[in-house]
């Protein structure tokens, strides 16, 4: 059984998708979703904390170089759980804010959630390339539909622009695929790795880079591609939003880390075509461009969108640079900022639910209100922020002590200083929730209470994140053997 | 209680906090005052020399460090945070207490913390904490929140500015000394130090970045500013101590912060903000004290806080029952005030008298040893300059706060006395005003070097004689002045401090500079959108969804313009830096095909299957041109057929040498191999003087010294 755990992670939700489009019943359809991501969850994390070195699995019986392989290291079983964990919570939210979005259309909401899932999870653990290229658009394609059942008119002219965006992404990254596979005459990861360094000085090789490394980024929302983002996020169903912001962007950083380290080589890649330099600019732009938009949104939800453009940033700030560390710092802050956006994202909702729409001043007194969503938003922006105590500051500190062994403690300065915006647009929204008096001419609220649903799976991700914060060796060490196993002295 | 000692101390304050939304009423009152004096005990606890470390990030830290120097810092904030509860008994709201708990509690950690990263943990919690004492002010007056929420911004964002240069001057320290120690830095020692002396600087509101102060304190609410007053810069006053003790650039700093505030807080009309200026000046004195590094100097630092909690307190916390009553805190509105509020004036002069160093009150004792201190340096200037600010302050808060509210002209406010509890408040921290003036022993014998303090006298007759000198002519000067006429009037006047040079133009930068870019950006689409205008208008009117447009400052057109411009860069990047470099494309595939023909020879002749592949990776390399095919065909017929013969001859060996006994076929199969091997030999031959010189040629020409050859 726990050998087939790779494909286990996939298929579930995979199979799940159909299933519930047949049952055509709205709450055994949510009951299903919820489940089948929490037996993937439960299938990621035993294989993450029982692994003691890289799994390969081979589909069908067949080897990995004939066949497809599928191959999960340290830092893919921590993405993987990651993703499916964060799927569970979304979905769990079910209760009103899915509903009222999705009202009567559940078992294609739910299908399409599914095959989200499947295609990120697929995405994380295939050791193939042109898997990878399969998975990403089952997993964009389910995206855009999911994005269009917003609840507003402008979901879909939303839904549209990371349509042609996201297509755009994916033919870039399929045909970096295809002229890799021209070089190297296979798609396996490993045997792509082990062959590239024969051709690595044909300009073709370096075409295909160009293209995985571009179409990579408008999936990863890099500064100036990052357009599609805030439409995305602030107008999908609440659930969708939450998912996404905590996993879409995640994944695809996953997989320029792997096109990064595992196909193309540390060396050739930050050596030769001195990637760095070209991503460390672009990085600084989005900490700042994305944190300052932010501070000037009108409405909660682009608000944390911008926001995720920012984190964004550090992101590939720590894989521009190139060394272990930065891996390290980098797949820290992946988790990091998965947890807190998606709490945020969640509470949000929970608000939103409320008081009906999600401009900011409708928002005005209600930490009175909803003393415990308040201070668990509180909690999540200052984890945003990168206040010890949270795990934010666990990653934001690997990161300087990455920037800091690379020898460029101006980069330290200017990571710490955007962090300063982190703090002006967080504490905007304390003192809309704290120190506003509630709206006279305000409509009444929905319900006096926010309800379970919503808030429950939101603390549990709030807790989470300060109690990786308190207890930091526990996400560290994980991080960091996964971070060297992926490295291995590459450089 | 071996567990308690496991918490640092201030810890129970910060627990505690958390449950005060829990009590109601007087519960909750009750509940708040306790918690400072289970601190206390708590701090009792510890002993001298007590040290606790925890691991974090896997570093060692030194969370708890208990010596004479942090356990001053420690009593004196217990005791203000016991006194700040009490005076603000009254207040309803649970935002203030726990800000007040958890800010006070930080401020106690981050005394007793051995090592940077501590510090700086417990340095960003008093910034946090701390803000919401001001943003609650906004909460009373709903018609000041936007002024308090913009004053709160601001001085968080200094706040936190100085914990980050905390922080990243702490990461370059370890860079350079591989140790998180916080104990005595250089300047010159580290870059690090210099941005922690930075971090220290602006906390301890040196000059030029002393605006904070003046800004942030008179917005708080009435029991905020005296709780604001109490902790952030004695913190500050406290790291400077630790670890920049001696350092000479201090006392220049010093002096200049004991001066200048002088002027603007003798026109400020603002009463708090008078105040403010003169907790500037003085944080000058002990900035001086700390400067000149004798053991004398920082026992009268350490001292000058410790008092300077108690009187700077006590004289807010007047003025703060003066606003509570009456809802104004400025001179040109206040005077007279001596009739109704007669328990607050006699107060207020206690707290005046012992700021301007009247011997016999708390001020005095602790003063004269920074300036014995100074003296005894031979800095002369700077005593100089001392002796002048001592004068100025006797002016300003000695005389200015009491005069001009509870006396000068009578405004005809009736109003009861202060509340109950801020009277026993500001009773208490009368009483102890006075009880450090008469028996100053007891503050000595707490100070960082006892033995050295026990040997000076602060009721010398120099002292005194000199002390009263100043004080009176610092009162001659003052009455005849206001009896001229000449003194400056109390106008409800705004004075501007240095800092208007940098808020303005800082804020248009900002503003200015998202206008610029937007402008740029409407410019260079608008005409781009222009030609197609027409077009769009029409598309626009029948597809829009009716809320309008998305508001997103890009198109779709855009972004997809910005990935293949991005693509762009990156293949002019990788082109320039990889094999290219404007080379034709035949050098390149040749030094590519002298690489592998390398990289074949460099495969031990062992490795069978690792020179097999190779081979095959050569026969597959795409190439452009004729002669360079004919080179690759021979080379990878030449290897083929060399390992063919290895194969062969492996063989031929496996099989051994022939005699009667062996089998036919096995006689057959070695027959064959004899063949085999012989015909790969030939193929050899034939293919080996055009692999041969072909590469030699091709190495001549295209200088493979770079790759290749290894």
């Amino acid at each position: 059984m726990s050998e087939h755990l790779p494909i286990l992670m996939v298929l579930v939700p995979l199979l799940s998708a159909p299933l519930v489009v047949f049952i055509k019943h709205r709450k055994a359809s949510r009951v299903i979703a919820t489940l089948a991501c929490a037996l993937s969850a439960c299938a990621a994390w035993t294989l993450a904390l029982q692994m003691s070195s890289a799994v390969s699995y081979p589909l069908g019986g067949w080897r990995p170089a004939i066949g497809i392989e599928l191959r999960v290291d340290f830092a893919g079983a921590y993405v993987a759980a990651i993703v499916s964990t964060i799927a569970t919570f979304a979905i769990s939210l079910g209760t009103r804010g899915t509903r009222e979005d999705v009202v009567g259309r559940e078992m294609f909401f739910y299908a399409a959630f599914l095959m989200c899932v499947a295609g990120l999870m697929g995405m994380v653990v295939t050791g193939d390339a042109f898997n990878v290229f399969v998975f990403l658009e089952i997993s964009s394609l389910s995206t855009y539909t999911l994005v269009a059942m917003g609840k507003e008119r402008r979901a879909l002219t939303a839904a549209l622009n990371y349509l042609f965006l996201g297509t755009l992404g994916g033919t870039f990254v399929l045909i970096g695929i295809g002229l890799m596979y021209q070089m190297t005459g296979t798609l396996n990861a490993a045997a792509v790795s082990a062959r590239i360094r024969e051709v690595e000085h044909l300009r073709t090789t370096h075409v295909a880079f160009a293209f995985l490394a571009v179409g990579l980024g408008i999936k990863l929302a890099v500064f100036p591609l990052h357009q599609w983002l805030p439409g995305a996020y602030s107008q999908a169903p609440h659930a969708v939003s939450s998912f996404l912001a905590g996993t879409a962007t995640k994944v695809m950083y996953f997989q320029l880390i792997r096109v990064v380290v595992s196909f193309f080589g540390v060396a050739y890649v930050f050596d030769t075509l001195h990637f760095g330099d070209f991503l460390l600019p672009l990085s600084l732009v989005a900490m700042f461009a994305g944190s300052l938009s932010a501070i000037f949104q009108p409405s909660l939800r682009r608000l944390l969108a911008y926001s995720s453009i920012g984190q964004v940033g550090y992101l590939t700030l720590a894989l521009s640079l190139g060394t272990e560390a930065g891996l390290n710092a980098g797949l820290l802050h992946l988790g990091a900022h998965a947890v807190t956006k998606t709490a945020l994202f969640l509470i949000a909702a929970a608000f939103i639910a409320q008081v009906g729409d999600d401009r900011l001043d409708r928002l005005s007194g209600l930490g009175k209100r909803y003393p415990l969503l308040s201070l668990g938003f509180v909690l999540g922006g200052l984890s945003l922020i990168g206040v010890p105590g949270t795990v934010g500051f666990v990653s934001k500190w690997a990161l300087l002590e990455a920037v800091l062994a690379g020898g460029r403690p101006w980069l330290a300065f200017l990571i710490l200083a955007s962090s300063m915006l982190a703090v002006v647009y967080v504490f905007r929204v304390v003192e809309v929730l704290y120190f506003r008096a509630p709206l006279a001419n305000a409509p009444p609220l929905a319900r006096e209470r926010a309800d379970w649903g919503s808030w429950v799976p939101a603390g549990l991700l709030v807790l989470v994140s300060v109690g990786l914060g308190v207890w930091s060796e526990l996400p560290s060490e994980y991080v960091a053997t996964a971070a060297q196993s992926l490295f291995g002295g590459a450089r | 209680m071996n567990a308690l000692t496991q918490l640092f101390p201030g810890a129970l304050m910060i627990l505690g906090a958390c449950f005060v939304p829990l009590f109601r009423g007087r519960a909750r009152s009750a509940y708040v005052l306790a918690l400072p004096l289970l601190s206390a005990a708590h701090l009792a606890l510890f002993s001298l020399g007590h040290q606790g470390s925890a691991t974090l990030f896997g570093y060692t830290l030194e969370l708890v460090r208990v010596d004479a120097l942090s356990r001053i810092f420690g009593v004196i904030f217990h005791i203000a945070a016991f006194l700040c509860c009490l005076y603000a008994f009254h207040v309803k709201r649970p935002l203030e207490h726990v800000a007040t708990l958890v800010y006070a509690g930080a401020a106690i950690g981050a005394t007793f913390a051995g090592d940077l990263l501590t510090l700086f943990v417990f340095w960003e919690l008093t910034a946090l904490s701390s803000v919401f004492l001001i943003l609650a002010r906004g909460l009373d007056e709903p018609e000041r929140r936007e002024r308090v929420f913009r004053v709160s911004m601001r001085y968080l964002v200094i706040q936190v500015g100085s914990g980050v240069l905390l922080l990243a001057g702490t990461l370059l320290y370890y860079q350079g000394t591989r140790s998180l120690h916080f104990g005595r830095m250089n300047l010159e020692e580290s870059p690090g130090a210099l941005f922690i002396f930075l971090a220290f600087g602006i906390k301890a509101a040196f000059p030029l970045l002393h605006n904070w102060v003046q800004d942030a304190y008179p917005e708080a609410s009435v029991s905020g500013t005296v709780v604001l007053a109490s902790f952030t810069t004695k913190l500050a006053i406290y790291a400077l101590a630790r670890g920049f003790a001696g350092t000479d650039v201090l006392i220049p700093i010093g002096a200049c912060m004991t001066a200048f505030p002088i002027f603007f807080a003798v026109l400020e009309n603002d009463l708090r903000r008078v105040l403010a200026y003169s907790l500037n000046n003085q944080l000058g004195y002990m900035v001086v004290g700390i400067g000149v590094g004798t053991e004398l100097a920082i026992n009268g630092a350490a001292a000058h806080a410790f008092a300077h909690i108690l009187y700077k307190g006590l004289l807010l916390m007047s003025m703060g029952a003066v606003l509570y009553r009456t809802g104004t805190i400025k001179a040109s509105e206040l005077g007279g005030l001596h009739k109704s509020m007669p328990l607050t004036t006699a107060f207020c002069i206690i707290g005046a008298l012992s700021i301007s160093a009247f011997p016999g009150l708390s001020g005095f004792v602790t003063k004269s040893m920074i300036v014995s201190a100074v003296g005894e340096a031979h800095l002369l200037v700077i005593f100089g300059v001392l002796l002048f600010a001592s004068a100025g302050v006797c002016d300003h808060s000695g005389i200015k706060i009491p005069f001009f509210t509870f006396f000068a002209h009578d405004q005809g406010w009736k109003v009861q006395e202060a509340p109950k509890h801020m009277l026993l408040a500001m009773g208490l921290a009368a009483a102890l005003c006075i009880g450090i003036g008469v028996f100053p022993s007891a503050l000595y014998a707490l100070l960082p070097f006892p033995e050295a303090a026990a040997q000076y006298h602060a009721y010398e007759t120099t002292h005194v004689l000199t002390m009263l000198q100043l004080l009176f002519f610092a009162g001659l000067a003052f009455i005849t002045l206001v009896r001229l006429g000449v003194y400056p009037p109390e106008l409800p006047a705004i004075n501007l401090d240095t800092d208007y040079f940098y808020r303005r133009p800082l804020k248009r930068f900002v503003v200015e500079s998202y206008a610029l870019a937007s402008w740029v950006r409407e410019r260079t689409w608008g005409m781009a959108l222009g030609l197609r205008g027409r077009a769009l208008a029409s598309l626009r009117r029948n597809h829009e969804p009716p809320r309008g447009r998305l508001g997103e400052p890009w198109t779709a057109g855009a972004t997809t313009l910005f990935a293949a411009l991005m693509l762009f860069t990156l293949l002019l990047l990788t082109s320039s830096a990889g094999c290219g470099g404007g080379e034709d494309a035949e050098a390149n595939d040749a030094r590519l095909l002298l690489d592998r023909v390398g990289a074949i020879e460099g495969v031990p002749e062992q490795a069978f299957e690792a020179r097999m592949e190779r081979v095959e990776v050569l026969r597959r390399l795409p190439l452009r041109g004729e002669s360079l095919i004919a080179v690759r065909e021979a080379c990878a017929e030449m290897h083929g057929a060399l390992l063919e013969a290895d194969v062969q001859n492996a063989l031929i060996h496996s099989i051994g040498a022939p005699d009667e006994d062996t089998p036919a076929e096995e006689l057959a199969r070695l027959e064959r191999a004899f063949t085999a091997a012989e015909a790969a030999a030939a193929r050899v031959v034939v293919h080996r003087d055009a692999c041969v010189d072909g590469t030699a040629t091709l190495r001549a020409r295209y200088a493979p010294d770079r790759r290749g050859s290894e």
